[in-house]
């Protein structure tokens, strides 16, 4: 595992590195960033206090890390891989102890200067700890039930402390993040099927918990998925959220209702307009045109990341690419499923967009990684 | 460790492989998203877009101010007044203890009331107003402006409430409003969503009640953003309603109050009518009510009060209430005689003083008997053995047939609550009602205005313009609605032998001004002003023969409840008719002592159109009169005929 393996002289050193950045995606992270500040600003009724001045602060501060990242080789990132997870998951243990308790969940550790989410850490670490895994596994040991339960631990270690602070959201993250990148190391097709058959017969079993002594999920959890099978079953109560967030998508329209006309947002129809629901917001005041844009401008990154990653011979920078292109992927989708009334509410940030730092530093330092995989590719 | 090329080759191979199908799971989800955010902001938009505006958007009603009601001379009768009520906006006020304390001390709030308020200021959201207190002088309203800056988030708001100025006087026309409750909702079938408005107020009984469409209006709205929390952001339009009508009733407030005043202290009614266009000058009915206890909220002392008293203060009694006529009913019965030609004029019926009908003796009021009667003497000396004798002769119908044709026995169309029928008996009515056959007992009682024959006192003051003036007069409250003239009362010829009304007049002048005439003691002296009429005294009581025997008991001797009702019916100037009178005096004992003399001082009243000189009065009843308008004066609301037109 050393930088011998790479072919560095043909690996742009120094300043030169910039003109190599992947800048496609910078621009797009820009883009993406720059349209949340602007619906912030709207939700705030016009305003840059409280939110978009935080927000453009931590947002220049996370391209900073990015571009510090980014410059870092990547071969350094391989080798702090088992540090970062075990780093994060020493954390976790920290927040299961001595965390904060905020509406209902366990979920920040105060750390003096801020108020650090460790969930959100472990997203990024776990996709990287097992890319550098499958780096260092042989090919043929890859289906191997042995060397496959390993990295299922690895996967399951952290979800279980996440699911237990509670957050749904971010442990089906590190499930289906953590999966995917054993996917695309070439683990056996059977495994996948087996663990979808499973996971079927735990929903099964989920449910059938309901109400009985060993009931698996918290009663507010079997509400948000009661709300989300039928919404209008209580307008008032539960289902109010969604429902309003419908309704403001919904009256979005082709073009939308114009910046800062959203009356669902403006007049406080909407739940966590700043947050999670950020984007009934964008819906309802520029339309499906605004809306469909935004997706545009996501599933363009994703799509350079891929390219990223297809393009680059390395084991260990391509798996990470594509671990975090998919785990950005799933923030955006679960978030616009959630607020579309196709998922569950279960509480998964817009990326970039919705107002929140631990989220959006962890995202551009993870973009930092795909841009040093980028830059360090072999040539 | 070192990856040998092939391998590395074949690892990158895998990855992309699988990075495709990564690619492809990703926009198929992709495509999943796109396709709801399409159907849900292009397909449904429409859908999504009313929901949102249904969120934001209240409407809210505007009253309409209550249409006003004057008297004929444009003098307001039921106004609206302006009404200062302060209210408190919670979370403007900061520490609400604090500033109610100090509110206590600029104004006088009842305990009660502000422990109400906040206890529904706790209730409410905080921006909502909270009337803390209500009806506040304009003083105490200036001193809370004057305060302000140590009053946060307390203003004094206007707002309109029904005033009636008369009081009591008008009581009984016009009604009164009160806050629309469940039980009108659920009478009244009427989708106007006014009465949706919790405590509108709407005409609970007489003219206010009948004439509530008019004065009501009709509601303009205000569309108003509000927020999640129900906060009102901004008003986005506003309708106005229209108003609702004025009307102008044909009375005159003058009158009515001094026609109250004269029945004060009795139970009893009396119209009045205009025979020109048979506008009613005056409908009073005694004792009274104050109406502006009940826009109030009457407190139940004063609703017990009100409804255990024995002279009935809420009834109407001068449409409403229905008594036997007594001998003001002979002009029917001998009306309709001479009309069937049963009867002729100078025709004489000997008196002894009672009538055997086959076994039954139907005695005269006087004992001794009147001696030989014609229709004139009759009439004026009230001898009942007259009336025994032609009603055997007519028959019951055709006594109903002219009962009716003079208002007697039929509702007369008027915006007021409960006008009577009242009941003019014949064949067919009892065979109805009662199961059995008329019985010629009952005509000769009927022949006097006893047994089943029942009128108000409005139906005998139309029985008596009819016969004054020979035409259909109908009685007509409404002047005005909005300005347009209602139609005239004054009808056609009511189709009688202009010489039978000749007869009866001149009796009914001689009942007044002969002095044998029964109401001789309630005459006219002013020859331009003098009165017909015809008193009238009913029983309400058997008289068994054994107590005849003894002597009749005399009405001061027997309780109140027992005693005669009280009747007298007449006309003025007797020889050019201009206004017609009733007045029943319930118990009151005889026509002649307690009905004639109240109508021949409200019918004075009416045709100088306020106090008489005392000229009209004979010499020795003047000093006893001046004492009397003296006190009448005295009781007349202070500023009744001053009041100035609103």
């Amino acid at each position: 595992m050393s930088y011998l393996e790479y072919n560095t002289k043909y690996v742009p050193s120094g300043l030169r590195k910039v003109l190599h950045l992947n800048w496609p995606i910078i621009l797009l992270l820009v883009a993406v960033a720059s349209a949340g500040f602007l619906m912030l600003y709207s939700v705030a009724g016009g305003s840059m206090t409280p939110w978009v001045e935080p927000q453009m602060e931590r947002f220049a501060l996370g391209m900073v890390l990015m571009i510090i990242v980014a410059m870092v080789p990547i071969w350094f990132w391989r080798n702090m891989a088992f540090v970062a997870y075990g780093g994060s998951l020493l954390l976790l243990l920290g927040v299961e102890f001595f965390g904060e308790v905020r509406m209902g969940a366990q979920r920040w550790i105060d750390i003096g200067f801020m108020r650090l989410q460790p969930s959100e850490l472990t997203k990024i670490t776990v996709v990287m700890f097992l890319a550098a895994y499958y780096d260092w596994l042989p090919n043929k040991k890859t289906s191997h039930p042995l060397w496959v339960a390993l990295p299922v631990l690895f996967i399951l270690a952290p979800t279980m402390l996440v699911l237990n602070q509670p957050d749904l959201g971010t442990a089906l993250l590190l499930l289906i993040g953590g999966a995917t990148v054993m996917f695309l190391a070439g683990v056996h097709w059977a495994y996948f099927a087996t663990v979808v058959g499973a996971g079927v017969g735990a929903v099964v079993a989920v449910f059938q918990s309901r109400g009985t002594p060993w009931q698996l999920l918290k009663d507010y959890q079997y509400r948000r998925i009661d709300t989300f099978l039928d919404p209008a079953n209580d307008p008032l109560g539960a289902g109010y959220h969604i429902t309003q967030a419908k309704i403001a998508l919904g009256s979005g329209g082709w073009t939308g209702r114009g910046f800062m006309q959203g009356t669902q947002s403006r007049l406080n129809f909407l739940p966590e307009k700043h947050t999670d629901f950020i984007f009934t917001t964008l819906a309802e005041e520029f339309g499906f045109v605004g809306a469909f844009t935004l997706l545009s401008l996501y599933l363009l990154i994703v799509f350079f990341c891929i390219v990223s990653a297809m393009g680059n011979r390395d084991r260990f920078a391509s798996l990470l690419t594509l671990g975090i292109a998919m785990t950005f992927f799933l923030f955006f989708a679960v978030n616009m499923a959630m607020v579309t009334g196709l998922a569950p509410v279960v509480g998964v940030p817009l990326p970039l967009v919705s107002y929140g730092g631990s989220a959006m530093l962890v995202l551009l330092v993870a973009f930092g990684l795909v841009q040093s995989a980028h830059v360090h590719r072999p040539r | 460790m070192k990856r040998p090329p092939k391998d590395m080759i074949a690892s990158a191979r895998t990855i992309s492989r699988r990075a495709l199908v990564m690619g492809g799971v990703q926009l198929g989800v992709i495509g999943a998203l796109g396709w709801r955010l399409q159907s849900m902001q292009v397909e449904q938009a429409d859908q999504f877009r009313l929901l949102a505006e249904e969120n934001r958007i209240n409407i809210r009603l505007l009253p309409p101010s209550r249409g006003l009601i004057f008297d004929r001379n444009g003098i307001a009768i039921a106004a609206n007044e302006q009404n200062y009520r302060v209210v408190m906006v919670r979370e403007d006020a900061g520490d609400v203890g604090e500033v109610l304390a100090k509110l206590t001390e600029i104004v006088d709030i009842d305990p009660n009331d502000l422990s109400r308020a906040m206890e529904e200021m706790q209730r409410r959201s905080p921006f909502v107003p909270v009337t803390i207190a209500d009806r506040l002088s304009w003083e105490d309203v200036a001193q809370i402006n004057l305060n302000t800056p140590a009053l946060p988030g307390i203003q004094a708001e206007v707002g309109l409430s029904r005033v009636y100025p008369w009081g009591a006087d008008l009581a009984h026309v016009v009604g009164y409003v009160g806050p629309v409750s469940d039980y009108d909702l659920s009478r009244i079938d009427d989708p106007d969503p006014l009465l949706q408005i919790p405590k509108f107020q709407i005409g609970k009984t007489g003219a206010e009640n009948k004439l509530e469409r008019t004065l009501r209006g009709s509601a303009g709205t205000r569309r108003i953003e509000v927020n999640a929390a129900g906060r009102i952001m901004r008003e986005l339009d506003r309708q106005e309603g229209d108003p609702g009508k004025d009307i102008q009733l044909t009375l005159d407030s003058r009158l009515q109050s001094y026609v109250q005043a004269r029945l004060d202290n009795e139970s009893a009614g009396a119209v009045v009518i205009d025979l020109e266009n048979g506008d009613l000058r005056a409908i009073a009915s005694a004792p009274a009510f104050d109406p502006n206890l009940f826009v109030r909220g009457i407190s139940v002392p004063d609703w017990t009060a009100l409804n255990e008293d024995k002279y009935r203060p809420l009834a109407a009694k001068a449409v409403q209430g229905t008594y036997p006529p007594g001998s003001t009913f002979k002009m029917v019965t001998v009306m309709a005689a001479m009309e069937a030609g049963l009867v002729a004029a100078d025709e004489t019926v000997y008196c002894p003083g009672y009538t055997d009908v086959f076994n039954i003796r139907f005695h005269c009021w006087k004992r001794g008997g009147h001696g030989n009667m014609n229709l004139h003497e009759s009439l004026k000396q009230s001898c009942d053995c007259y009336y025994y004798e032609i009603a055997q002769r007519v028959g019951i119908d055709k006594m109903a047939e002219m009962a009716r044709k003079l208002g007697l026995g039929v509702r007369h169309d008027l915006p007021l609550s409960a006008v009577a029928e009242g009941l003019a008996p014949d064949k067919e009515w009892k065979a109805r009602v009662r199961g059995e056959d008329w019985r010629i007992g009952d005509t000769v009682n009927a022949s006097i205005g006893q047994g089943y024959v029942l009128a108000s006192p409005l139906q005998l003051a139309v029985m008596t313009a009819r016969i004054a003036t020979g035409r259909t007069i109908t009685p007509r409250l409404i002047r005005l609605i909005d300005g347009v003239e209602q139609p005239s009362g004054l009808g056609e010829s009511l189709g009688i032998n202009e010489n039978t009304l000749r007869r009866i007049r001149a009796s009914m002048v001689d009942v007044c001004n002969h002095r044998r005439g029964t109401a001789y003691g309630s005459r006219i002296t002013d020859d331009a002003h003098k009165m017909a009429g015809k008193t009238g005294t009913s029983q309400v009581r058997r008289i068994t023969p054994e107590e005849r025997a003894a002597g009749v008991t005399r009405n001061e001797d027997l309780p109140w409840e027992r005693r005669d009702h009280a009747l007298f019916v007449g006309y003025a100037p007797y020889d050019n008719p201009r206004y017609a009178v009733s007045v029943v005096v319930e118990h009151g004992g005889g026509g002649s002592s307690a009905a004639a003399p109240i109508a021949r001082d409200i019918i004075l009243q009416a045709q100088y159109g306020g106090p008489p000189p005392l000229e009209a009065y004979p010499a020795n009843m003047r000093d006893r009169i001046a004492e009397q308008q003296r006190r009448i004066e005295a009781r007349i609301p202070p500023g009744a005929t001053g009041r100035s037109r609103v």
